[in-house]
Parts: structure tokens; sequence; C-alpha cells
């Protein structure tokens, strides 16, 4: 068993060595005839662009798409420069220049990737999906009877902030920062899954279908993990199950085949104010040119803040949808779960979380007020600021940068619900809800509590479980997902998730269950 | 400003610390010798286990003592003397206190065995225990076996404990079922199948004669009595109980039994000092309660209780109905009302068990006015609310079988067992009880 185990791990660190090699191998030519259908399909107007670029980089062989990427930046910032000196507005290339050289790179790869895609399809992810199942399924076995095994979780450099943890931390930050920012540099990686993609959606791989094929396989390899390792139970097999339907369904295969029907690429599930930009005029305008079914897309996306959120948390909390339907919380739950006891429980910690979470909340609210102003008056200016503007600021710092490098990035560094703890505004929007009008709560057992502190050792949302439990009380609060995990790891049988009447949800209590009911009586009702 | 000095920053002290500041302004003093911060000793065993660090045993952050103005002093108590309302610590230090609370614990029993203080040699009870047992059981390796002497509540954990670092454990236990003097026959048969599941050689009936050591003074095997066999070991845990942590209080003039003596109002015999918690041992026991209960949740209750009195409320320590919970390796216990492990005259029991083994349920009831006794759970947890209302109620065996899904605390969608366990009970007694639905108004509805 553990040397399946062990030989997985070689497999799984063999396909990851390839699949980061990929980006150093390759070779790249843009021809001239791919060069004028691209300058034709965008309506490139600068001749000065086109001339440059086709004297240095058409018909040359690059070994590197990082010089590439250069050369033709090089090139692009150089023209719009001149343009704009010029006041030639119309010959400025507006478009984000990262994206921009994804664009012209893409097409222009040669060699052994791009003809061998499958093969390096089964070097990469085939090799990483067999090594890790086979790193994983042994557990059934070694991890010994159906319980709760943490054993060892603080002991493992991979678990406790150790150099394995801050390695992976340092390799999902690297990748974040590269899809986000610099997509042109791993086209390789996304060469591997044209395949796959021409045959969802007929169109070749972006880095965002990278990202989506990727998160897939992630959530599903560490979806098997989990059902393995809370075999026990059958509400976290039954919540990983539809955590990850809700991915694979909702989020990635169902816009991939709209997308074939030459209908809108939509998530429904996907609510305002997490999808900021719903409510984005190129947003709006697509849904609306697009028949029923947008129109449809348009009505479902508003009900579904505005009505079902709201409805489905008051009678389940906010869990629904963050450890159930919720694909940032699925990740979190899947890819996450190793590390969920890395996050701080201090007091502080509670503090930031509160002032962050609702300023990202309130931030996501303005732009969209923004958005909406600008959208029905056609100003393109409010209050001195250019909607454009926040709506950039708000990407990048918010959508790019806090859910993305450090939402998932520092998983290992300080625990799996990083933004959804501090910075998702929909959790944000529901843990409101959750905590004034709901019917959930987490029950504690009477007088079993004995401070043990596995529960708070093992929130991933920092709460102090414990700090209610020993004192009898039900846990009521904003930013529980309702993943359950708590009421798994108690060793005393002390909480339980509920759905019940309101009339004493919340239930302070000086003296507990147990003791003498006179005094607890006299204590409790002075 | 009346002084309130506590001996034990442990979940007694600190509870009758925290009550007592909540209902006044008074100066409040803990002192431990064992570690700085009060820390949750049934949690030691999963910083071994890797579950959890140190610090997460501890429930309240360091700024929690300073804010509630409760003093911390480390250091050891040699003698207290209560004629001039003072302490005197082991360097020498004195402390003067107007209001003296013992909370000092217990500590695990030794039987005078050959060997029982060599190296190698632990209770596992002390966070020094802890670093003790890092020190010598580290993996398996450096401990090619361990010996566990006692077979409790502490005994189990510990094996569970050097089980997870994949340490051989033999497990000696005196009694000729694991736990047998608490728990019914059926009950200690499920738990000794659970340990030898777990690959522990779990030997019953069996008694220590001695531990042996090697050239260096460290443990290297014990002897067994029964057999005069021999088994190699590089660390030997006794944890054969505990008793109250009063040996410094032996010539103080306090009235001491096992443990110090206090009435209900947990006085002791001096005026000003009272004891609580695992030390503290009732002149006559209350229901059929031990006079000493080294239970976490009895410490609590009498912290919570002293902190009344001390603050002007006397009133009476008054455990409610019993309960407790535990956890055997995967199995959850938990246990109210009273079910013992030799049936009492005029009660009647009702036993089910899943097949697998893994699962049961206990009822205890008198047999002729069918009055519902107490219930242990293994393997489905219950809601400790429901039962005490029941108890209180003084309701029937029928009743509570009638009503079992109100009870029920199993995460949800968890398999649920009440109707396998009322059709048994119907067909052992010739009753046709019905089980109802769950109800939030029953579970909810406050006598």
């Amino acid at each position: 068993m553990k040397a399946i185990k062990y030989t997985g791990l070689v497999l799984f660190l063999a396909g990851l060595a390839i699949f980061t090699s990929l980006l150093f191998l390759g070779k790249y030519e843009v021809t001239t005839e791919a060069f004028d259908a691209f300058t034709t399909s965008k309506g490139i107007k600068s001749e000065l662009f086109i001339n440059s670029f086709k004297q240095r980089i058409t018909d040359k062989e690059y070994t590197s798409q990082f010089t590439l990427s250069s050369d033709i930046l090089e090139i692009l910032d150089s023209s719009n420069e001149i343009h704009k000196k010029n006041q030639e507005w119309d010959k400025v290339i507006w478009d984000k220049p990262h994206n921009f050289a994804y664009d012209l790179i893409k097409p222009a790869g040669k060699g052994s990737i791009v003809e061998h895609k499958g093969m390096y399809w089964w070097l990469t992810f085939g090799l990483g999906i067999i090594g890790s199942l086979m790193f994983i399924l042994p557990n059934i076995i070694l991890l010994g009877a159906p319980g709760i095994k943490n054993n060892g979780i603080f002991l493992n450099a991979a678990t406790n902030r150790g150099w394995i943890g801050i390695g992976a931390f340092v390799y999902l930050v690297a990748f974040y920062i590269l899809l986000y920012f610099r997509p042109e540099y791993i086209v390789n990686w996304t060469y591997v899954l044209d395949p796959i993609s021409s045959g969802l959606s007929g169109n070749l791989a972006s880095q965002w279908f990278l990202y989506g094929f990727l998160y897939c396989v992630v959530m599903i390899v560490m979806g098997i993990r989990m059902y393995i390792k809370y075999r026990h139970n059958m509400y976290q097999i039954i919540r990983t199950t539809a955590v990850l339907f809700f991915q694979i369904a909702f989020a990635f295969l169902i816009p991939e085949i709209l997308v074939r029907f030459n209908k809108p690429y939509f998530d429904f599930k996907n609510a305002f104010p997490l999808d900021y930009d719903f409510f984005f005029d190129w947003n709006i305008n697509n849904l609306i040119n697009s028949g029923n079914l947008g129109l449809f897309m348009l009505v479902w996306g508003i009900a579904l803040t505005v009505i079902i959120v709201p409805v489905m948390v008051y009678f389940f909390g906010k869990r629904w949808y963050c450890s159930w339907v919720c694909g940032c919380g699925g990740l979190a739950e899947t890819l996450g779960d190793p590390y969920r006891q890395l996050s701080s429980k201090r007091l502080v910690a509670w503090k930031v979380e509160r002032w962050l979470i609702h300023g990202v909340l309130i931030f996501s609210l303005v732009m969209t007020a923004f958005t909406l102003y600008s959208y029905f008056t056609t100003e393109a200016t409010v209050l001195g600021i250019k909607t454009q503007d926040i709506q950039f600021y708000y990407g990048f710092l918010i959508g790019s940068w806090f859910s993305g490098v450090i939402g998932t990035g520092f998983y290992p560094i300080m625990g799996n619900r990083t933004w959804c703890r501090f910075g998702c505004p929909l959790a944000a929007y529901m843990g409101l809800v959750q905590r004034f009008k709901s019917r959930f709560r987490i029950t504690t057992n009477g007088g079993q509590c004995i401070s043990c502190g596995n529960c708070s050792t093992y929130c991933e949302q920092g709460i102090d479980v414990r700090a209610y439990a020993q004192k009898g009380e039900n846990i009521v609060r904003a930013s529980c997902v309702g993943c359950g995990v708590c009421s798994a790891v108690c060793p005393r049988g002390v909480l339980k998730l509920e759905n019940g009447p309101e009339a004493g949800r919340i239930n302070p209590t000086d003296v507990l269950l147990g003791n003498d009911i006179d005094l607890m009586n006299f204590v409790n009702k002075k | 400003m009346e002084h309130i000095v506590i001996i034990g920053n442990g979940i007694s002290g600190v509870t009758a610390a925290r009550h007592i500041r909540k209902l006044s302004d008074k100066k409040i003093t803990i002192i431990s010798g064992e570690t700085d911060y009060f820390f949750s000793r049934t949690a030691l065993m999963y910083v071994y286990m890797g579950h959890m660090k140190f610090e997460h045993t501890q429930p309240y952050e360091s700024w929690f003592w300073k804010k509630n103005r409760i003093e911390l002093k480390k250091g050891f108590v040699s003698k207290v003397n209560h004629e001039q309302n003072e302490l005197v610590f082991q360097n020498g230090e004195t402390l003067s206190y107007d209001k003296l609370i013992l909370a000092v614990g217990s500590k695990p029993n030794k039987f005078g065995w050959p060997g029982q203080d060599l190296d190698g040699v632990m209770g596992m009870y002390h966070k020094q225990d802890l670093q003790n047992l890092e020190k010598y059981a580290p993996d398996n390796t450096a401990c090619k076996r361990a010996v566990i002497v006692g077979g409790g509540l502490i005994g189990i954990e510990l094996a569970e404990m050097l089980h997870s670092r994949h340490i051989p454990v033999t497990f000696l236990v005196r009694e000729s079922s694991f736990w047998n003097g608490v728990l019914p026959a059926g009950e200690s048969a499920m738990i000794n199948r659970e340990i030898l599941d777990n690959h522990i050689d779990l030997r019953l009936g069996v008694n220590l004669k001695e531990i042996v050591a090697d050239e260096n003074g460290k443990a290297k095997g014990i002897v067994i009595a029964e057999t005069d066999e021999f088994i190699e070991c590089d660390v030997v845990g006794l944890t054969a109980g505990v008793s109250p942590n009063v040996d410094f209080l032996r010539e103080s003039g306090i009235e001491l039994g096992r443990g110090i003596k206090v009435n209900r109002y947990l006085e002791t015999n001096i005026p000003n000092i009272y004891a609580i918690g695992d030390c503290a041992e009732q002149h006559e026991a209350i229901g059929s309660r031990r006079p000493i209960e080294a239970v976490w949740y009895t410490g609590r209750m009498m912290g919570e209780t002293v902190a009344q009195t001390i603050c002007g409320n006397r009133i009476q320590y008054k455990p409610g109905h019993w309960f407790n919970s535990a956890k055997f390796i995967d199995i959850e216990y938990q246990t109210y009302g009273w079910v013992w492990a030799k049936p009492k005259e005029g009660t009647s029991q009702f036993y089910w068990e899943h097949p697998n083994g893994k699962k049961c349920i206990h009822l205890n009831y008198e047999t002729d006015s069918r009055k519902f006794i107490g219930i242990n759970t293994f393997g489905i947890r219950m809601r400790h609310e429901i039962f005490d209302r029941w108890l209180n109620e003084e309701q029937t065996v029928e009743h509570i079988l009638e009503h079992l899904k109100d009870a029920n605390f199993d995460p949800e969608f968890y398999k649920q067992y009440e109707s396998e366990i009322v059709s048994k009970f119907n067909q052992e007694n010739n009753t046709s009880i019905k089980v109802k639905a769950k109800s939030w108004k029953r579970i909810f509805s406050r006598v």
C-alpha cells in the first residue's frame, strides 16, 4: 500500500515537473499570413505597428514565449506612444497588452507540444491525476477504520506551514499571477487542452479554459480524498458530491456548451456580487441581445441575488451556497481541506475580517451603482470618477489579487477560506442574513463540552467555536459556512448543524446545563 | 479590596475566577506551577497525535487575563498557613489572601510498583508528561513498544496516542474486560473489540509486577504478575486512575480524606478556604455520584457554584443528573442518568447493538414503575437537554423510546436507528411502541 502511495507521489511530482517545464519549451512563429488575418480581424489601423511587427517578428522563429511577448509588447508600446503623441486616437491599440500578446502567440506555436497535444496531456494532467489518485486511494486502508483521522497534521511540513507548505504557497501564487497577469506566458499549457476545449465549445483552449479544467480536475481528485477521509460522515459525503456537481456541471460544462450553441457564456449559480461584472454593460448588452434565453439569464441572475439567496439563507444558512454550490467554496472544501487548521482564531483576525469583508461588499455595491448609473445615463463619469476606472480597480484588486492570488494562493499559509472569510462580498451579504434572520445555527449539546479545541482548530473560517460551546451557547455567526467539520471532529458529540425555529436560536447562558436547576435559573434568568 | 486566591489553573479554578469576575470587582489571583495559562487537559492527547498544537488547547488568548483583571502567578505552593491567611511557595515567597480556593486537581496513581520512578515511566496527566512522552516515544524507532498499565479512560487515550505514531502498544488491564466497573458487559466487550481492531495488544485480567531497568536507569521492560511474562518496552504509561493532589496540605490543618473534605457549600473546615474540582471530597456522596468526581464538567460546575458563594449568594453544590461522555478510539460514548455495570435490583435493562458492533444503546429503567433511569449510547449522539428534561419529568422508558428521534443529535443525513431500536424493544417486551417523528416543538418546549 505504501509502495503504491509513494509511486503515486513520484508520478504526481513528475507530472508537475513536466507541466512546469512546458513553460520553457516550445517554439513560436507568427507567420505573415496569420498576422494579416489577426490585424484584419482586430481592425488594427496602425501601419507603424504593422510594419515594425512585420520587420521584426513575422516569419521569425522564437524559442521562448517570453522573448516573443517582450518583442510584441515593445512594438505595441512604442507605436501606441507615437500615436498618442500625435493624437491619432483611432490608431492607438487599446487592448490589454498581455491579452493582446496572448492572442498573437496562441496561434503561433509550433513544434513538439503543438504536434503532440494528446501526449503532453498525458504527461502533465494524466500523470498528475494518476499519481495523485495512487497517492490518495491507499488511504482507504492506510487510514484505518472510518472516523476522524487527523493524526500528524501539525507534524507534517505540508500542513503545518512547513517547507512543503511554503513551496505550495509559492507555486500557487506564481500560478495565479501568470494566469491573471501574464496569460501569454502560459500559452503552452493551453495547447495541451485544445482537443478537449474544441470538443466542448468548438474553440481552442484559452487561459480561462485551462483554469476551469484544472479547477475541475483538482476538485474531483481532492474530492475523492474528501470521500475517503470523511467516509463515516454522510453530511460531508453529500456536501462534497453537491459541490463537485455544481462546479463540473454549472461552472464548467454548461457554459462551454452554451458557447457551442452561440449562446452567452453563463454560470447559472454564480450570484452577484461574487459575480461582480454581472451588471457591466458588456454583459447586460450581451444578454439582452441573446434572445429569450439571454433575457431569462438576466432575470435569473437578478432573482438569484435578490430572492433565492436570502430565502435559502433564511431556511438553511449560507452553507447552502458556500459549501454546497459555490465554486470558490468547492475548491476550498476539496483542495483546501488539508489546510483548514491554518486559519487564525485570534480575536484580532475576526476584527480584521469584519472590516475587510464588509468593505469589499460596499466597494462592490458602489462600483455596481456607478456601473448602472453609467449604463442608464450613458455618462462615463460619475461624481468625477470614471466608471471604467472603478471597474478596473475592482477587477484588479478584488477580482484578481484578492480572490485569486491571495484567496487561493494563500491556502497553505492562512487556511483554505481566505477569500471566503475576508473578501467575498456575497458571503458578507449572506452573513448578514444568516446572523440576523435565519433558522440555521450550530447547536451546542448542553454541558458536554470539554474545551478541547478541536472545533476551533479545524474551523476554516477561524471561528472560535469552542468559545461558544464551552459556555453552552449555540454558534450563530455571520461567517459560518456550515462545512460541518467542527461537528465531525468533536470527540464528545457536542455540535450539530441544524435548521430549527428562530426562537431560542441564540441562547446566552451563564451557567451550563447539568448544574443545579435552581442555580441555572437564578443566574440565567437574572 | 478582597483578595481571592485560587490555587490551580484548571477548569474548576478558572471557571471560579471567571464567575467571580462576572459577579464582583474582587482582586483575583490564580496560581499554577504547571503552565502559564489555562489549557484543556483533556486535549493534551491531540497535541501528541498532531491534531493540534499546544496553544490550541488554550481556550483563552493571553490578553484575556489582563482584560479581566485576573492575575496569574507561576509557582508551586508548598504550605498553607491558614492562621495568617498566607501561602508559602517552594522558593520561600509568600502571598496573603482573604479567601482561598483550592482547585489543585489530581495526580496519577502509583501503587508502589518496583521501578515506577524510572526514566521512560510516566503518567498521562500533566503537560510535563506530554514532554516526557515526546522525549521517550517520539516515533517507533526510539520506542519499539510501549506498555500501558491501567484500563481506564486515560489508558485507552494513551494507547490511541501511541498507536497514532505507529508505536506497538501492550495494554495491561486488571479487570476481566475493559472498564467493566463502569460499563455493562455489552459495551465493555464492544470497546475490547475496538482496542483489538486497532492492533493494540490488550491483556485482560493482568497486573503489573515490576518495571525492569536497563543499565542507565531507564525502563527496558515489565513483568506481568500473573504469568511472570517479561515484555520488552521503551516506555511504560501508568494510567491506573488519579487521586487528589493534596500531599502538600497534610500539615495544614485543613481536613483531608482522600481529598479535601468539603460540605455541600464546597467549604472546608477552615473558614474562607474552599475546595473545588478533582481534589474536593464531599463528606457524603451526592445521589449516586462518588464523593470525589474527577470529571471535567463537575469541576466546572463547582467553579460556577463556589463563585456564587464567594460573591455573597451562598449556595449549595447540587450537580443535576449524571451525564458524561468519552471517545474510545473511533467510538463516541455519551451517558445520561445511570446505567450501572451490574444491574441493581428492581431495574430492567434494554440493550440494542448495531450488527457492525460499533454502535449500541443501553437503557436502564425501574421494572415496576417503568421510570427511566439512564442511557448509555455508543456511536449515536444524543441531546443532553432532552434527556435532562426526561429525567426531571421522571418519564417512562416507553415515553423515551416513543420520542427517541427528538433526542438524536447525530449530524444531518446520518442513518437513524430509532425504529430498529424500538422494534427490538417491542419484540422483547411485547409492547407496541411507535416512534414519533422528530418535533422541534417538543425539543424546544421548556418545562
